[in-house]
């Protein structure tokens, strides 16, 4: 190439040349990573728009069929109160997303940045820190949210927040290790002497060489609080019927399993595709966002 | 007769991305009590050549296209795995480049120098742990009887590195690969290991294969020299015949390569630019060992568009003299002064606007570039933070820098690892001079390289310190190096400085038995003297 030549090439630079459009070029390349991400996308759309979408509401009985097989008219079958299972499954679904999808972000951004600082900041601020999280982490988990619940009543949304606010101590531990290794790099030295401020040195060369362990941690999470919210529900803590989960219908459905198979089978493969689908995505951004591994 | 004897030796790799031809028809002989070296870049295939021998290198992707190595009557290239173990260790022991990792960290010292004698020989345990004794009394080792029982945590490099050749040497091979055996340590260190090295062959007459990219380095110990570039051997002969009348240019290259010319003195003003008084910086030793003087009472003044070198072994403390220059450290007592300000107070806060003025190139260009940011983004990202240009100029910027520091521009948006070390350390250099400063200091910045990459990479500092009036405190354990581009030279040892001045004083009247150890102790001074 010509100086001329790369000059010009220069003004076709695509704008923003940071590890995250790099990874988006790279991630449209896996294909098993973009079926996972479509298929999500999907899922969420679907169960969004489920008033639109099924005649029947989450609640409405009809006695008179009980629990019925598929057919044309109930796709996925009913249950024992004859309710349209597809109906709560897509109902269930919401619950379930955005139990996955919005407590995982708490744990994430919690554990992330909580981890990040300890990390970063060693010695005895550290130490502290550290030993809260040990604190947390003795108290036990179910005595936190019944208190929870007990003092601000219960909401759906506290319900998410309460599981992020548990679920983060690990990410913590996970990110304060891996920071620590990486604080005594040389890069991270020689940021300091570029004069950059600690918070940009842990937002920019800190938390982005941590997101392997970080993605693949979040990936185990999010089926984590997934199956925790059906636990709590399952004790009268979290949704009521005749709300529903995933995680619910689930529990519901192992009780009728020997007569009524599809009460399981259809919401159980619910949950199982769309953690598939999590895992190829969470697989596919930890390859993407690590230039190493892309160039083969 | 030859020991061992490699013919048209011929090692391919088959990969993914095509055909790697590592090993391209090399042939060799290894007499007893010679030392054959064999020369070349990282890369060029010399270790491949030796492990492939041993059935050491993974197969597939490699594979033997040709050759044949006998070595007692049988041809190394056909045995099987089973018998080739027995050669291992036996017949021909390897001594590995970096003695901090060769050792078991989590095994005492005469549980792994006793293993092969155990596992080859059959011997008790009690027979097994005398010859150990005796063995490491033969590497240099005292206390040899107390030090069976050390852990390898509690020797300093030169002494693993002797533990390490006792451990080679324990089964009594008649060959011996060394592969960078000194390449990890200090000049002082490098020389003694030679000598111990030279000694053993000679008392045990074995023959030895010393791979190196250092042409110095096998100045005073090899008989013959084979240098080998893209898997052959471009040039092959007794070490006179190579000294004297290299005849390709590969060669011509690495004896150029070899530091040995001094700097014409320049008339600096004499301004300090830096100037630190009584400096010291003291670390809790943690239990037992108190306090550590890693700096004691230093005192250095740089004046503008000076290089002044600061020499010593590793320990005495002079990279920690450079960052506390930088205000990177804490410092325990004394005062430093930049252009005028006394900044031994600063915060970090007060020093961000100073960072500008003052930057630092690091020792590994693995570790000091973010694995995730592109050259554009590490390059960019001080011209942002200190808004030296705009959004506007920033492409623009970002090519002459890598002009200025012989970067090719289309590599702009690749990552560190898809560039050599020398290329990342100019990535380094240029994020060092991207902020136009007064002040760099250069943290060991080439003893990470290979011989000809150093060459090339101090041209460039010389060029860039004049282009841009740079002042530079570089920080080396290698007089060599030191001489090739400082003004003037710093000794330090265990904290303390024991010797300064020109670098004429210093090469011709070094005042310290200290300083007189380091000089003996650079690699190749015989060439030198040619």
């Amino acid at each position: 190439m010509t100086t001329e030549e790369i000059v010009t090439a220069t003004q076709a630079l695509p704008k923003g040349v940071s590890l995250w459009d790099d990874a988006w070029l790279r991630l449209k390349k896996n294909k098993l990573a973009m079926f996972g991400l479509c298929f999500l996308i999907l899922m969420s759309l679907l169960c969004l728009l489920a008033p639109w979408l099924t005649p029947y509401g989450y609640e409405d009985q009809d006695l008179r069929l009980g629990a019925s097989g598929p057919s044309m008219a109930h796709w996925l079958g009913t249950d024992t109160f004859g309710r349209d299972l597809l109906t709560r499954i897509l109902y269930g679904g919401r619950v379930s997303l955005m139990v996955g999808f919005i407590a995982t972000s708490v744990a994430l951004i919690i554990g992330v940045t909580y981890g990040a600082v300890a990390g970063y900041a060693g010695g005895k601020t550290d130490a502290l820190m550290m030993r809260l999280v040990d604190i947390i982490y003795a108290l036990p988990f179910m005595i936190f949210i019944i208190l929870l619940m007990v003092v601000f009543g219960r909401n759906i949304l506290l319900l998410f927040l309460a599981i992020g606010a548990v679920e983060w101590l690990v990410m913590a531990r996970i990110v304060r290790g891996q920071v620590q290794n990486l604080r005594q790099q040389e890069f991270v030295e020689a940021a300091i002497s570029i004069g950059l401020s600690p918070w940009s040195i842990i937002r920019k060369h800190l938390i982005p060489n941590a997101l392997g362990p970080i993605i693949v941690y979040t990936t185990l999470t999010i089926p984590n609080v997934m199956l925790l919210e059906a636990f709590l529900s399952f004790l009268g803590l979290g949704i009521q019927p005749p709300q529903s989960s995933w995680g619910l219908l689930i529990s519901y459905g192992v009780e009728s399993m020997e007569e009524y198979p599809w009460l399981l089978i259809f919401p159980g493969l619910a949950l199982t595709l769309t953690l598939f689908a999590l895992n190829f995505l969470g697989d596919g951004l930890r390859d993407a966002l690590d230039p190493k591994a892309s160039r083969d | 007769m030859a020991l061992l004897e490699a013919t048209d030796l011929r090692v391919h790799f088959h990969t993914r991305n095509g055909l790697i031809k590592a090993v391209d028809g090399i042939s060799f002989k290894v007499e007893e009590g010679k030392t054959l070296a064999i020369i070349g870049e990282s890369g060029s295939g010399k270790s491949v050549a030796c492990y492939s021998m041993l059935g050491l290198v993974p197969m597939p992707p490699g594979k033997f296209e040709s050759g044949s190595v006998m070595f007692e009557g049988q041809d190394l290239l056909t045995l099987s795995e089973a018998k080739l173990r027995k050669i291992r260790g036996k017949g021909i022991s390897i001594i590995f480049q970096d003695p901090m990792t060769t050792l078991n960290p989590f095994l005492k010292i005469g549980d792994q120098l006793i293993e092969p004698l155990r596992l080859h020989f059959g011997m008790s345990k009690q027979e097994a742990w005398k010859r150990g004794i005796e063995i490491l009394e033969e590497v240099g080792i005292k206390n040899a009887t107390q030090r069976m029982k050390s852990w390898p945590f509690e020797f300093s490099g030169g002494m693993r590195q002797r533990v390490v050749i006792a451990m080679a040497l324990v089964t009594e091979p008649r060959i011996i690969i060394a592969d960078e055996p000194t390449t990890a340590l200090d000049v002082t260190v490098q020389a003694q290991i030679l000598k111990l090295l030279k000694e053993l062959q000679e008392r045990r007459n074995i023959g030895v294969i010393f791979i190196s990219h250092d042409l110095s380095v096998v100045a005073d110990i090899a008989d013959e020299i084979a240098v080998m570039q893209n898997g052959v051997f471009v040039e092959q002969g007794t070490r006179n015949e190579i000294f004297q009348s290299p005849a390709h240019e590969y060669t011509k290259k690495l004896l150029a390569a070899v530091p040995a010319t001094e700097k014409l003195e320049s008339s600096g003003r004499d301004e300090n630019l830096v100037e630190v008084n009584n400096l010291s910086i003291h670390f809790n030793g943690g239990k037992g060992e108190g306090l550590i003087r890693a700096v004691d009472d230093v005192s250095l003044q740089i004046k503008r568009h000076e290089i002044l070198g600061l020499v010593g072994e590793s320990g005495s403390g002079k990279s920690t003299t450079g960052r506390a220059i930088l205000r990177l450290l804490g410092l325990s007592g004394g005062q430093i002064k930049f252009n005028g300000t006394d900044i031994s107070q600063h915060s970090m806060q007060e020093m961000k606007p100073l960072r500008r003025q003052m930057q630092m190139i690091f020792q590994d260009p693995y570790a000091s570039l973010n694995p995730r940011m592109t050259v554009y983004d590490t390059l960019a990202e001080p011209l942002l933070l200190h808004k030296i240009v705009g959004k506007k100029e920033l492409d623009k910027t970002i090519f002459s820098l890598m002009d200025s520091v012989g970067l090719s521009r289309e590599s702009v948006l690749r990552y560190p690892h898809e560039f050599s070390g020398g290329q990342r350390q100019r990535i380094a250099i240029g994020r060092a001079i991207s902020t136009r400063p007064l002040f760099i200091v250069a943290d060991e910045p080439v003893s990470a390289l290979d011989v000809t990459i150093q060459a090339q990479i101090l041209d460039l500092l010389l060029e860039l310190v004049d282009h841009f009036n740079l002042t530079m405190l570089f920080i080396s354990h290698d007089l060599g190096v030191v001489r090739y581009l400082s003004d003037r030279i710093l000794v330090m040892k265990d904290g303390k400085m024991v010797e300064s001045g020109s670098v004429h004083e210093i090469f011709s009247a070094p005042q310290q038995e200290y300083t007189r150890a380091l000089l003996d102790a650079i690699p190749g001074k015989s060439l030198l003297s040619i």
